[in-house]
């Protein structure tokens, strides 16, 4: 493991973000052959998802080893990569987690829903809240179904220049805007007093920074930490903006939504990686920004008096955002990649759980869940070698253990905890 | 209180488990997955045995104190019970596992021993099982209040928090032994850990007499400690040399001179 180690070291912000077209490096291990044709997704899934996982130079060792500890070094390597997964997405929920308890802005229930779940929830009438929610994610997946093919439209007519602007300032508007209401929520927590050109200093040099580290180049580390706030960041809208009920089955349909798209042979997101993949290209995450931008452009010209609105129309770019960052579970030979959308739902996940009341044991259940969903979709990918949806196994383990916990083991815990009972 | 509270009774229930994960767990990927994998299986033990208990609570008389009482005690005996028989399922699984990666990787030796993860999974069921039990109350701890104000012992916290610590450790010297007695084929360990289980649970039940409890807690602790010392390899010669600083094997491993 030591050569690894050295490996990381060297790997410096000159090599961390750059878009390299290069074809890949031919393996030298016969097991590493089957990745090659993933190289390319991860080329492109690269600058969205590479910061979360470390350069993949484990794999890239010039020591020859022997055939037969060729399989110790893939299984230690598979679990180092399972590892380094673990902990972004951890961080990323610790950082939901954490400000869901503290600052409530995030929990306070608001009137306004995104327009993408149009129906009211009405919390007195159980079987009209179920419909209500069920409509809502027929939306919200028609939605994201539309939009995808339109992405695939474009990007099948190469309309690159285009999707490039859009994803950047898309990415701008989240960097500022987002982190700017979120500032101002924690600092009315705290009772900060603040004055508006050290907060003006501040936004800016936290979103420029982000902006170059995320789209040119930047250390390794800090692009994993923009990508893990902006995932967070997004998470927290969610977790705000969608209703109660809703957000559960939307959590559900939106995994279903990931199996099918990913693993049918017609789904629009195999088809766009399939097309990535025969023009060898790594240009991917720009299309990930990109339709977001037209509808946001789109809709800022309806006339909404409601500022509170402005966070629907950047909400929805977040929704192709996830939409497409989401499938890329890729083992490769630079590591394993997880699309942002998977941590932005894992943490929706787990923020959800943390805001229903105090209980900390539901949050706990659900976190581990996720993580050993993880680990499950991960020895999968190992075993079958092929891009995978990350959502399904994760999100059914979190949203099973989120209910049973909630309503079979609080109790349980809670008459143990009250006579001081120990299991 | 607040503050000051939470800060000690977290450092004591976790303090030592936190320092075994950071000393000897985190830098092996391996060990941490089957930690969290660990984790994972205690928690399903738990939601079964809260099933249970769930369905037989729904079914007796809500207002009859006693029944709930024993109800619960029931629960106890069963979750202590499905503790220990999902601890030998994950066991099976392990072995299963290792098997199957040996034959695999055409190795002589496994990635990780059996007695590795004996410790990662036992410490695994401890971190969940803790957590569990004293996180809640810990978060509680944070808030304004008075503890003990209807006349229930002013101790609460802090003697949740050396019964957690207890637990979690606990846990960990049951997985060394109880892997190691399934290596053997000693089922008269695998006895005795099922059995000290169902005893630390059930002096629990004497709270918050805590004398009654912590004690026979902590003395199990120490036979279980001695125990699984000796299971894992200690002996008293290891011990002295260890002490003195002349296990020569560890000061080379370690690079320091004698």
């Amino acid at each position: 493991m030591n050569t690894s180690d050295s490996e990381e070291d060297s790997y410096n912000e000159r090599s961390a973000l750059v878009q390299c077209e290069s074809p890949t490096i031919p393996s030298y291990h016969q097991d590493h052959d089957m990745s090659l044709p993933q190289e390319t997704d991860t080329k492109r899934g690269r600058p969205v998802s590479s910061g979360l996982d470390e350069p993949g130079l484990v794999e890239r060792e010039r020591a020859a080893t022997p055939d037969g500890e060729e399989e110790e070094l893939t299984l230690k390597y598979g679990a180092k990569h399972v590892i380094m997964l673990f902990i972004p997405v951890t961080l990323c929920m610790v950082v939901v987690v954490a400000t869901i308890k503290s600052v409530s802005f995030y929990t306070e229930k608001t009137s306004q829903q995104l327009i993408y779940t149009p129906f009211k929830e009405d919390p007195n009438s159980v079987g009209q809240r179920l419909l209500y929610s069920l409509l809502n994610t027929i939306v919200m997946i028609s939605v994201i179904v539309v939009m995808t093919i339109i992405l695939v439209v474009l990007y099948k007519y190469r309309c690159y220049k285009f999707i490039h602007g859009w994803l950047i300032l898309s990415s701008l508007m989240l960097l500022f805007w987002f982190s700017f209401m979120y500032l101002g929520e924690v600092f009315k927590t705290y009772n900060v007093a603040m004055d508006y050109p050290t907060l003006a200093m501040i936004i800016w040099n936290f979103g420029v920074v982000g902006m170059i580290c995320i789209h040119w180049k930047g250390p390794l580390r800090l692009q994993q930490a923009y990508l893990i706030v902006i995932s967070a960041l997004m998470a927290l809208i969610f977790i705000k903006y969608l209703p109660e009920w809703s957000a559960w089955v939307i959590l559900a349909a939106i995994s279903i939504y990931d199996l099918i798209a990913v693993l049918c042979p017609k789904g629009p997101l195999r088809m766009l990686v399939e097309t990535a993949q025969e023009r060898n290209e790594p240009i991917f995450p720009a299309l990930i920004y990109s339709s977001a931008m037209v509808w946001m452009v789109g809709m800022a010209d309806s006339n909404n008096p409601d500022s509170g609105e402005q966070h629907l129309f950047i909400l929805f770019f977040f929704i192709i955002y996830k939409h497409f960052s989401n499938i890329l579970v890729l083992f490769t030979k630079r590591g394993v990649k997880l699309g942002l959308g998977d941590f932005i739902f894992y943490s929706v996940l787990v923020g959800k759980a943390a805001a229903n009341g105090g209980d900390w044991n539901t949050t706990l259940a659900c976190f581990v869940a996720i993580l050993i969903g993880l680990c499950l979709t991960l020895l999968l990918l190992a075993i079958f070698k092929k891009a995978l949806p990350a959502l399904p196994i994760s999100i059914t383990f979190g949203l099973v253990f989120y209910f049973s916990t909630d309503n079979l083991v609080r109790p349980f815990m809670d008459s143990l905890a009250a006579h001081q009972y120990y299991i | 209180m607040t503050v000051a509270v939470f800060f000690g009774c977290t450092f004591i229930a976790f303090g030592p488990a936190v320092a075994l994960f950071v000393f000897t767990i985190a830098r092996d990927p391996l060990r941490v997955i089957f930690l969290i994998a660990g984790a994972f299986f205690w928690l399903v033990s738990l939601l079964l045995s809260s099933l249970v208990w769930f369905i037989t609570v729904q079914i007796s008389n809500k207002n009859s104190a006693t029944q709930q009482t024993g109800l619960l005690i029931f629960g106890v005996v069963l979750s202590v019970l499905l503790q220990e028989a999902f601890r030998y399922g994950y066991y099976r699984l392990l072995k299963k596992a290792n098997e199957g990666l040996l034959a695999l990787s055409q190795e002589d030796t496994m990635p990780i021993s059996i007695r590795q993860l004996a410790y990662v999974s036992g410490l695994g069921f401890g971190f969940m099982s803790g957590a569990f039990s004293v996180v809640n109350i810990l978060s509680d701890s944070l808030g304004p209040g008075t503890v003990g104000i209807h006349g229930d012992s002013q101790h609460y916290f802090i003697s949740s928090a050396f019964m957690t610590l207890a637990i979690i450790l606990l846990h960990m010297f049951w997985g060394v032994v109880f892997f190691e007695s399934c290596e053997r084929q000693r089922w008269w360990g695998l006895g005795a850990v099922v059995i000290s289980h169902l005893v630390v649970s059930c002096v629990s039940f004497v709270n918050p007499h805590y004398q009654g409890s912590l004690i026979p807690t902590y003395i199990i602790l120490s036979v279980m400690a001695a125990w699984a010392y000796l299971c894992a390899g200690g002996s008293l010669r290891n011990l002295k040399l260890c002490l003195t600083c002349k296990d020569k094997d560890f000061l080379l491993a370690n690079h320091r001179p004698r």
